[in-house]
């Protein structure tokens, strides 16, 4: 049946309810994991240092909340200067590629071999060229984040129809016409996939950043506890760089919803439900 | 030499040419009459894919004159898109001539209005902005070209879904948008690719009705293509019929229905001889 189709940019956000309840799931679930943990370490009784319990990790997370601020913040910086390097140097390595085959033929086999390297190896040689400062961080967050990037905008450039290239060209439209109007807007969909998963992946950058060599960061935090036996502390560690990749990921998503409304009417995600 | 006039100017020239443009001279290639808006000699065209070649079009002659309504007809596969990619620019044919507007040199890019075979709306544009794309592109000011654009919705049955986006029309709606971009472009030409060709039986009828109402209104010259002879009788004032890859134009029907036309005519005897004459040409 067709609907009003006016209603479909509104309605996604109309019924507060029904989408909290899309999250019912994913909450039982964690709950349920944590039940298990607390449960285990308690039948079993397992040492604090060897697996603290969710409980124990939650006190361990109030008595540190004083010493996590600055490095939590510290991660944070790293991590969103980072990203936004990769994004910029990414998004100008797309274009590039798609600019010209030649490009094209000369770049991407030199993005794939960088994603080769291990990360690890190359970190600790930007400590020796650049020192103990913040910038050996934020160039391995842009290093990890940056390939999606390149590959999903270079590949959502190149998916344009091409019959909808030749009706612009018959409407006498220019190359500039064709990138703006059709490749650009098609490509947004693929571009934001891949930013999805580049920023999924910087705060993990940003922590092997740290490994290497720093004074401030949940990276140093995390691994001055193991030296000093504080598993529970770990285990904050682990849990505020996983809240802080969930808040950046739907941050993107948030922001693609809003950019991308032909892209998420209700029409379409109602059909998905229906599959 | 841009201008070539023929006998028949005398008889069509009232309406159509101010003396001016008129360039008396003859040319060896042939002649074109003044009222003649497409005139196609000899075209051919092959692809080559894989090494293997194959013919699509292979001399191909038509006419289409000023107003007229002109249908081609053929099997699947024969060239149509093709010679219709040809006419609009898109593609150079190997030998013949394409005369628009009387004019065989210069691109021909622009000058015809196209609705290719796929409704090709652009997904991220709503109707509206999707109608106006070929004044956009020309370089009319936004808003006239929506004011314009918002007048004529009601026209193509879209009123009330100007801000909506195309995967939530169905695909009638589709098709009249597609054809209301075509339109908006406010080109004398109009190639319309098999604009009815995946819709049902009874859209199909109502939407014939309507394009030979539009028609009515705007006065274009057409050219249309489908698979279906009915359709083609209806519609048009002559109908070309198109022979298996390699193609070569095999008829020329000239459909003596008075306009407008209506369904009854579907069951006069000449329309039913037309129909008759359509099939025996195309083998079925
Ligand atoms: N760009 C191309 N490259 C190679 N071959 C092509 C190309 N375009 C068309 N052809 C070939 O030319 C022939 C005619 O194609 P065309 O699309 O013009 O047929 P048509 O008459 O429009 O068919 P239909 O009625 O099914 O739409 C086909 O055999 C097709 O494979
Ligand atoms: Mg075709």
């Amino acid at each position: 049946m067709i609907e009003d189709p006016r209603k479909g940019a509104r309605r996604g956000w109309a019924v507060p309810w029904e989408r909290l309840s899309q999250y019912l799931p994913a909450v039982t679930m964690t709950v349920l994991l944590l039940t298990v943990w607390q449960a285990a370490t308690m039948i079993w009784d397992i040492q604090k240092w060897l697996l603290p319990s969710p409980v124990q990790i939650g006190r361990a997370a109030v008595e540190a909340r004083q010493l996590l601020g600055p490095h939590i913040w510290q991660t944070a910086k790293e991590t969103l200067l980072g990203f936004a390097v990769a994004l910029g140097a990414g998004t100008l390595l797309a274009l590039a590629i798609d600019f010209s085959p030649t490009l094209r033929r000369a770049i991407y086999p030199l993005l794939v071999v960088s994603q080769t390297i291990p990360t690890i190896a190359i970190a600790p040689l930007l400590v020796i060229w650049l020192g103990y400062g913040i910038w050996p961080k934020i160039i391995v967050v842009g290093l990890v984040c940056f390939f999606p990037i390149v590959v999903s905008l270079a590949d959502g450039l190149r998916s344009a129809d091409p019959d909808l290239i030749a009706l612009l060209q018959s409407m006498g439209a220019t190359r500039r016409d064709v990138f703006f109007k059709v490749r650009w807007p098609g490509a947004m969909p693929a571009f934001f996939s891949g930013v999805k998963i580049a920023i999924t992946y910087s705060v993990i950058g940003a922590i092997m950043g740290e490994w290497v060599g720093a004074s401030r960061g949940l990276g140093i935090f995390m691994l001055r506890a193991t030296n000093s036996f504080r598993t529970d502390w770990v285990f904050v560690a682990i849990g505020i760089i996983a809240l802080m990749s969930i808040v950046l990921f739907l941050l993107v998503a948030a922001l693609e919803r809003a950019l991308l409304p032909w892209y998420y009417t209700a029409e379409r995600e109602e059909r998905w439900e229906e599959l | 030499m841009p201008f070539v006039i023929s006998g028949r100017a005398d008889a069509l020239a009232e309406t159509r040419l101010g003396g001016g443009q008129v360039d008396k001279q003859r040319d060896d290639s042939g002649v074109i009459g003044v009222g003649d808006k497409v005139v196609l000699r000899d075209v051919r065209k092959s692809f080559r894919v894989d090494g293997r070649v194959t013919v699509a079009l292979d001399g191909i002659d038509m006419v289409a004159r000023d107003r007229e309504f002109v249908t081609l007809i053929g099997p699947s596969g024969c060239g149509k898109s093709t010679l219709f990619n040809i006419i609009c620019g898109l593609m150079e044919p190997e030998a013949g001539q394409v005369w628009l507007n009387s004019r065989v040199d210069g691109r021909r890019i622009g000058t015809v209005g196209y609705m290719p075979q796929k409704d090709l709306l652009l997904p991220w544009r709503s109707v509206l902005d999707n109608v106006i794309l070929g004044p956009e592109l020309a370089g009319v000011d936004r808003r006239k070209a929506s004011r314009e654009a918002r007048e004529l919705l009601p026209l193509f049955g879209l009123a009330g879904f100007e801000d909506s986006y195309p995967v939530t029309l169905s695909g009638g709606m589709k098709q009249r948008a597609a054809l209301l971009r075509t339109v908006s472009c406010h080109r004398d030409i109009m190639l319309l690719d098999e604009p009815f060709g995946a819709l049902d039986a009874l859209t199909r009828s109502t939407l014939q009705d309507w394009l030979l109402g539009i028609w009515q209104r705007f006065r274009q010259t057409v050219l249309f293509i489908t698979h279906d002879v009915e359709e083609a009788v209806y519609l048009s004032d002559r109908v070309y019929v198109m022979s298996a890859r390699p193609a070569q134009m095999i008829k020329e029907l000239t459909v003596p229905l008075a306009r407008p036309r209506c369904r009854d005519m579907v069951a006069t005897e000449s329309f039913l001889s037309c129909k008759v004459e359509l099939l025996a040409a195309l083998g079925t």
